[in-house]
């Protein structure tokens, strides 16, 4: 047995339960997670960075953690709460249990509290800030620790784990089926530019399989610099924390719309709404999982997505001469993908790359290949 | 996509008696089916053969036929009803082959039907092996490596390439013969060319094994515009090699990396474009090597199966009845999830429990055969609890079971850990559970099993803490420890058994403690949306969701787990009784454990506890729903035995009072009522030791019945003919009898048995059914075939019957229903057994004479009259001849003597509608799946004192035009009544012998009464050996009578179907 925790929540509800990984302290804003797989990538997705992870589904760590699932060089989450976090680990490429994991890297887990009540609770309340401990026990004191923490509304997480030096990556794919990866023509040779605000791997990864070289630069980086590059394509990542703060970044990527085609995700689609004008809004308790309907307006077909963010755009706030909606989420009828009418520039809202999640949406990278292709 | 307008009408096909391997499961899919299709204003045309299920309530269903589903009555009904779309997948495997034939045999083409839900090429594709296989080469997924050889050598090569241990099969040998596994050179080189030898055309298929690994099952939906999306997973506990229908299985997976899942996910998908299935759920199982994760897929059903009923009642999401909608042209977006509203069906339901499904196995029942697990399923039904972890949910699975046996009393031989872990057996996870308490290291167990690692570490850590715990006791356990072990899903009873304590005094120091159960919700979405449904299972954690509402409520217990004598048929009273509640105003509440049914459905009652049926958990439920009252006689002997301690607990039982249920099962004061009431009853004693039971035989008078006190489906019952049977039976009865004396009752040889089903309102009393048994006296009554009206029995005899009825339910102040079984020996009328509660008759009654008897029991019970409701008495009528008829899974069970006697082996049922008995008979024969023959050859063997009869026979027989074939003495008899035959020897007489004509199928009928107790061995061979040949056998001179009706019906008109509605009175308002 562990030894005993808790979480303090903002608004002064409070969960008691087991300790495990490092002992001390963590806290963020609590977010539920409703995937049932892919813990490991949850973990290692730097757009979790500044979030307590509550995962809903009741076991964590029965496979392990192994070399290849890793979205990021480390765990990014704040703190992780579960229901039963497993001691054990049953899987033939499991190389480190998740305890072990999380505890290098000196992050905190929460486990045997009744997590349900946790997530309807941020249901009802929204989500909240909330501290993690193991070592102090004076509920009153916690909660004044959660009430002084900074809000996510406002808050530039992306600039801190924006890789700092350039660097380039060219690995695809491992282990999946042929048919459910993005492909590429024999012709098919791209360069491109990635600004990076948290981007996982497995973007870099599904860029590789349509061909490209890619060329990860800070967030930071100038829309001169980044044409300096000579790129086919520009591509704008996911990332933690707010987008409004992020204005400068926006302002590069808008110099650069009609002049290379632009692919966003997640974080980059805010961004790219901001630089056309629109505006985001903090929803409530976020999208997380793994389950997202979403239906692509100009096929009809539904696809389920893999979703993680805090943020959404507010449609009413962009220019329908210029901006086409391609997407929208059949569970709350929020905006999940749009494109330019003019420029060569699309961009989905959820995880088209997934790592967890379901494939259905890898054709987008499909697209970003043929606008590339159309472009030169 | 807008929903389908160029179809109006829709026929769905059922999946016939209850078998192993189809059981409730395909009741709900066609129950939600004709549900859906309804909403979306479809007419329905539902045919099932099955008279216990949902789905043949003439409610159901526009036009409802209880008719065989061959082709030639299907075709009758399409020829009537013109419909234009026959939904195929929602009816098992029964109702997708009745599907295919129709198309093969021109039928839709003839009348204009199109096949919805799954096309012929589609289900073609999925169901042969070889196009499988070929279909999923070709789209890049991984089948297990096999090579036709036609030679010794390459057969060795091929093994040598892929590993031992191979699997053999034969090219087009008759039931997979000659096929097998081999595990080294040698074994290899004999299998197979005992292979080649038998194949007729010289080949070998040689595959390679996938025994011992991970087993994966995924449910799949799609919809026309090819929205296709994954309901849930599911991970076998036992490894490749137990069937999944054996198999313990968890869902969701829980040892996948979102990576492998993922995999999966996309061959699912890949599979199921390849194959076709335009709409509608299928089910892929893959498997997955454990050591390198090698996927293999193995196969698809491209329908609805056990495992989308298991997938519905774990994540809420109705796959049949989406599937429904989809087949009719609707998308999957265009679909609301009835759990949240709000949001549609095109998503993955996401769940934040773990669900554990355990399959109940019989195997006591058929002695001969051994308790081992393989490729053929042989469970009878399943439980499925739902936990907060794995832990929680197995341990309140195991508790659903109802073994029977009390936790903690079952005898473990340290021995035998390793034969029984290695060899898969009913017993297994028993024995992990003693290896893991005597110390054996989840590693070895691992090795032995197959299972994997974190399934069996959970296992070990609850072992322990049970362990832990034993050196406490209820004074010194912390209520944190208290806390922990309920959380694990540890029952009351067994921390009680631990400590030497009560189950009360362990559940009023938890309640002292606040440790009380708390129910969740089911919610297809791990509550990221608001519920509104109450589809609730009990936990140990902080909050409660169960939100009770303040209405008039009552709660319905069910029956658990499908077992032999408790099916379908209680399942079918459960939700009438609900259906009347809500009918009342009043608010129902199921409790059942059992993921196959109607009555698990969210959708049949106004709140559903997804719950073991223990006493502890009945009561943790009614601490927060505080009902007006409990149903206990729906569910039969199940919820029957929690009634006397519920009441006790102060729980309020509506109906017929505890007291009297108790009352009828003690033999000693039934006896003196019996007496009291001058109603005659068998000559009978009680005795609880061997020596007694043999000086009361005596006393009584050779043959007698020997049975234990609480009898379900006449478990562990034996006529003795002779004093070393009896001897014998104690010896082994022991283990049921649970320290209940052992009843010895004269048993009335050559009798007739009646059985009556009756409502009283304390008063009044009104007879359902006198239902004759065609089998005589001395077969268990839910083995025997049946008909309404009695067509032998003469009407002073009923009007003694009907007396002793009423006298009895008001004797026994019954309030609901009540069901009894006479004995007609020799003129005079004998009461054998009463049991107040709903019988296993109650839905055929109801379907036979338009009156369902379980909502009139409801309003009784709820204090309305059978006055207030139009009854005044007597006996109901019913509308045609009707005949039950019990269906057997002796084909499961080779070498078990499939001789009827009193211990009940059916499995399930079917009726047949007839206006004269023989054409009644002739189609619930066909329907149990025994083809009368119109003519051909007839085998005749009729013991020495029913000669005369078999005379008689012989002489129908010549007249239909059959060639008879008799043993020695009955073919003297037919000649010397100048009538033409062929001795054929006896088994033990040489050869060629009768058994040699079955092989051969040269004959087509068997009437083969049984000489007494001392039965030859042929006897036995010439069943079985029937039995395997699918050739129908009557054993009884009154089913071989019934026989001849029934042929003779067949010569006389060809197919005629019925529809319920054109049958059934219309019904008062007050059941609408």
């Amino acid at each position: 047995m562990g030894f005993p925790a808790v979480l303090a929540l903002e608004d002064g509800r409070c969960f008691h339960g087991q300790g495990a990984g490092a002992r001390g302290e963590a806290s963020g804003e609590v977010v539920f997670n409703t995937g049932l797989t892919g813990y490991q990538e949850i973990f290692t997705d730097p757009s979790y960075s500044g979030q307590i992870v509550v995962l809903t589904y009741p076991h964590i760590g029965n496979y392990g953690t192994n070399q290849d699932d890793s979205e990021s060089a480390r765990p990014h989450i704040e703190g992780l709460i579960a229901r039963e976090f497993c001691q054990i680990a049953s899987n033939w490429r499991s190389s480190r249990s998740a305890e072990e994991f999380l505890a290098s890297r000196g992050i905190p887990v929460l486990s045997d509290i009744d997590t349900r009540a946790l997530v309807r609770h941020i249901r009802r309340h929204g989500s909240l800030r909330g501290v993690i401990s193991s070592i102090e026990t004076d509920e009153r004191k916690l909660v004044e620790k959660a009430r002084a923490l900074p809000s996510m509304a406002g808050l530039d997480l992306a600039s801190g784990v924006s890789t700092k030096e350039r660097y380039s990556w060219t690995a695809g794919p491992p282990g999946c089926l042929p048919s459910s990866l993005p492909q590429a023509g024999p012709e098919d040779s791209f360069h491109v530019v990635a600004f990076d605000f948290g981007i996982k791997r497995n973007i870099l990864r599904q860029l590789a399989a349509i061909g490209a070289s890619v060329t990860v630069v800070p967030c930071s980086t100038s829309a001169e610099d980044t044409l300096a590059l000579k790129p086919d394509g520009v591509f704008v990542s996911n990332g933690p924390g707010d987008p409004e703060p992020l204005a400068a970044p926006a302002a590069e990527i808008r110099k650069l719309a009609g002049r290379v085609p632009i692919f966003g995700i997640c974080l980059g689609l805010q961004l790219l709404g901001q630089a056309l004008g629109g505006k985001t809004y903090k929803l409530k308790f976020g999208h997380h999982g793994c389950n997202h309907p979403v239906i692509n307006l100009l096929t009809k077909k539904v696809e389920i997505t893999s979703q993680n963010h805090g943020f959404a755009l507010d449609p009413d706030t962009l220019d329908p001469s210029s901006v086409e909606l391609t997407h929208i989420n059949l569970n709350d009828r929020t905006v999940e993908g749009f494109r330019s009418r003019k420029d060569p520039l699309f961009c989905v809202q959820y995880h088209p790359e997934a790592a967890p999640g379901p494939h259905d949406s890898r054709y987008l990278f499909e697209e970003f290949r043929d606008l590339m292709r159309d472009f030169s | 996509m807008p929903k389908r307008t160029d179809i109006q009408k829709i026929m769905i096909v059922g999946s016939g008696p209850i078998v192993i391997g189809q059981a409730c499961e395909f009741d709900y899919s066609g129950t939600q089916a004709c549900k859906a299709l309804r909403d979306e204003g479809y007419e329905t045309v539902l045919v099932n053969s099955n008279p216990a299920t949902i789905m043949t309530d003439p409610e159901l269903a526009e036009r409802t036929y209880i008719e065989p589903l061959t082709t030639g009555y299907l075709r009758s009904i399409i020829e009537r009803e013109r419909p234009q779309a026959l939904l195929s997948t929602v009816g098992g495997q029964t109702g997708l082959n009745a599907s295919v034939a129709l198309a093969e045999a021109g039928v839709l083409d003839e009348f204009g039907v199109e096949l919805i839900g799954a096309n012929l090429e589609a289900i073609r594709c999925a169901e042969d092996r070889q196009a499988f296989k070929a279909a999923m080469i070709e789209i890049g997924l991984e089948v297990p490596r096999s090579r036709l050889v036609s030679s010794i050598n390459d057969g060795l090569d091929f093994a040598r390439e892929v590993g031992y241990p191979v699997v053999l099969r034969p090219s087009f040998t008759l039931g997979g013969t000659g096929g097998g596994l081999a595990y080294n050179t040698a074994e290899m080189e004999s299998l197979l060319r005992r292979g080649l030898e038998l194949s007729p055309v010289h080949e070998v298929l040689v595959e390679e094994s996938v025994l011992g690994w991970k087993e994966f099952e995924m449910e799949v939906m799609r919809d026309l515009a090819d929205n296709a999306i994954i309901i849930c997973s599911i991970e076998n506990f036992d490894m490749m090699g137990v069937h999944t229908g054996d198999s313990i299985t968890v869902a969701p997976a829980q040892t996948l990396t979102d990576r492998e899942y993922q995999l999966m996910r996309d061959a699912s998908l890949a599979c199921l474009r390849k194959i076709g299935v335009d709409t509608g759920g299928s089910n892929v199982q893959f498997c997955i090597h454990p050591d390198t994760g090698r996927m293999l897929i193995i196969e698809m059903n491209p329908r609805v199966s056990r495992s989308s009923a298991l997938a519905s009642k774990a994540t809420g999401f109705p796959i049949a009845k989406i599937a429904a909608k989809l087949a009719v042209g609707l998308r999957l977006d265009e679909i609301p999830n009835d759990i949240t509203r709000k949001t549609p069906a095109s998503f993955e339901p996401s769940i934040d429990y773990v669900v554990v499904k355990v399959p109940k196995w019989q195997f006591e029942k058929f002695p001969g055969t051994e308790p081992v697990l393989g490729v053929q399923m042989k469970s009878i039904g399943e439980v499925m609890a739902i936990g907060s972890t794995f832990k929680h949910a197995l341990w309140k699975a195991i508790r659903s079971l109802e073994t029977g046996r009390k936790s903690g009393s079952d005898v473990f031989v340290p021995d035998l850990i390793p034969k029984r872990l290695i060899t898969p057996n009913p017993d297994r996870l028993n024995y992990i559970r003693f290896a893991l308490s005597q110390g054996v290291s989840v590693t070895e167990i691992s090795e032995m099993t197959g299972i994997d690692r974190w399934f069996l570490s959970q296992l070990e850590t609850v072992v322990d803490y049970q362990q832990a715990l034993a050196g406490k006791s209820l004074d010194t356990v912390s209520p944190a420890q208290l806390r922990q072990a309920k959380r694990f899903g540890l029952s009351d009873n067994r921390l009680a058994r631990l400590w030497d304590e009560t189950e009360t005094a362990v559940r009023n120091r938890r309640k002292e403690l606040s440790i009380r159960a708390a129910f969740k919700r089911v919610d297809t979405c791990a509550a990221e949306f608001e519920s509104f449904t109450p589809y609730l299972y009990s936990v140990y954690e902080e909050e409660c969701e169960a939100l009770p509402t303040d209405g008039r409520k009552v709660m319905i217990l069910g029956s658990g787990p499908n077992r032999i004598g408790q099916g379908i048929e209680f399942d079918y009273c459960c939700c009438h009784a609900s259906y009347a509640l809500q009918h009342l105003g009043c608010e129902s509440i199921m409790v059942n454990c059992n993921p196959e049914t109607v009555s698990t459905d969210y959708d049949t009652s106004d709140r559903l506890y997804f719950e073991p049926l223990t006493l502890e958990n009945v009561l943790n439920i009614c601490d927060t729903e505080r009902p007006d009252g409990v149903i206990v006689q729906f569910g039969g002997q199940t919820p029957l035995t929690l009634s006397v301690p519920l009441k006790a607990h102060g729980v309020p039982i509506i109906g017929t009072d505890p007291e009297s249920i108790d009352l009828a099962e003690d033999r000693d004061r039934f006896g003196r009522l019996l007496r009291q009431l001058d109603i005659p009853q068998p000559l009978g004693s009680t005795a609880t030791t061997a020596e007694g039971a043999l000086e009361t035989a005596k006393a009584i008078g050779y043959p007698v019945l020997v049975r234990p006190s609480y009898v379900l489906g006449g478990r562990a019952m034996v006529i003795a003919y002779d004093a070393a049977t009896v001897e014998s039976y104690m010896r082994d009865a022991v283990v049921y009898s649970q320290d209940r004396p052992i009843l010895i009752d004269r048993f009335l040889e050559n009798a007739i048995e009646v059985d009556v089903d009756a409502l009283c309102d304390g008063k009044d009393v009104l007879i359902g059914g006198i239902m004759e048994h065609i089998e005589e006296a001395g077969v268990h009554s839910g083995d025997s075939s049946c008909v309404v009206p009695p067509q032998t029995i003469p009407p002073g005899i009923l009007k003694t019957i009907e007396q002793y009825t009423v006298r009895l339910a008001k004797a026994l102040s019954v309030v609901g229903l009540m069901n009894v079984q006479y004995a007609i020996h020799r003129g005079k009328v004998y009461v054998i057994e009463v049991n107040p509660r709903a019988s296993r008759t109650v839905p055929y009654v109801s379907k036979a004479t338009g009156v369902p008897l379980a909502k009139i029991a409801v309003n009784l019970m709820m204090g309305r009259k059978l006055a207030d409701l139009g009854y005044r008495g007597g006996v109901l009528e019913a509308l045609e001849t009707c005949v039950k008829s019990p269906v057997f899974p002796f084909n499961k069970f080779i070498g078990v003597d499939p001789l009827l006697g009193p211990e009940m082996r059916s499995t399930g049922e079917v009726m047949g509608i007839g206006s004269s008995f023989g054409e009644a008979f002739a189609k619930a024969q066909l329907s149990a799946g025994q083809m009368l023959p119109e003519t051909g050859a007839v085998f005749l063997s009729v013991n020495s004192r029913q000669i005369s009869e078999g005379i008689e026979m012989g002489r129908k027989f010549t007249e239909f035009g059959f060639q008879i074939h008799a043993t020695r003495g009955t073919a003297n008899s037919l000649r010397a009544a100048g009538l033409e035959c062929r001795t054929v020897m006896k088994v033990n007489e040489g050869r060629p012998n009768v058994l040699d004509l079955i092989a051969d199928r040269k004959i087509d009928l068997i009437v083969n009464t049984p000489a007494g107790p001392y039965a030859f061995e042929d006897e036995k061979k010439i069943r079985s050996a029937a039995i395997q040949q699918g050739i129908p056998s009557m054993t009884t001179l009154n089913a071989a009578r019934a026989a001849v009706n029934g042929i003779a019906a067949r010569h006389a008109e060809g197919p005629r179907v019925r529809a319920l509605q054109d049958m059934h009175l219309p019904k008062p308002s007050l059941f609408a």
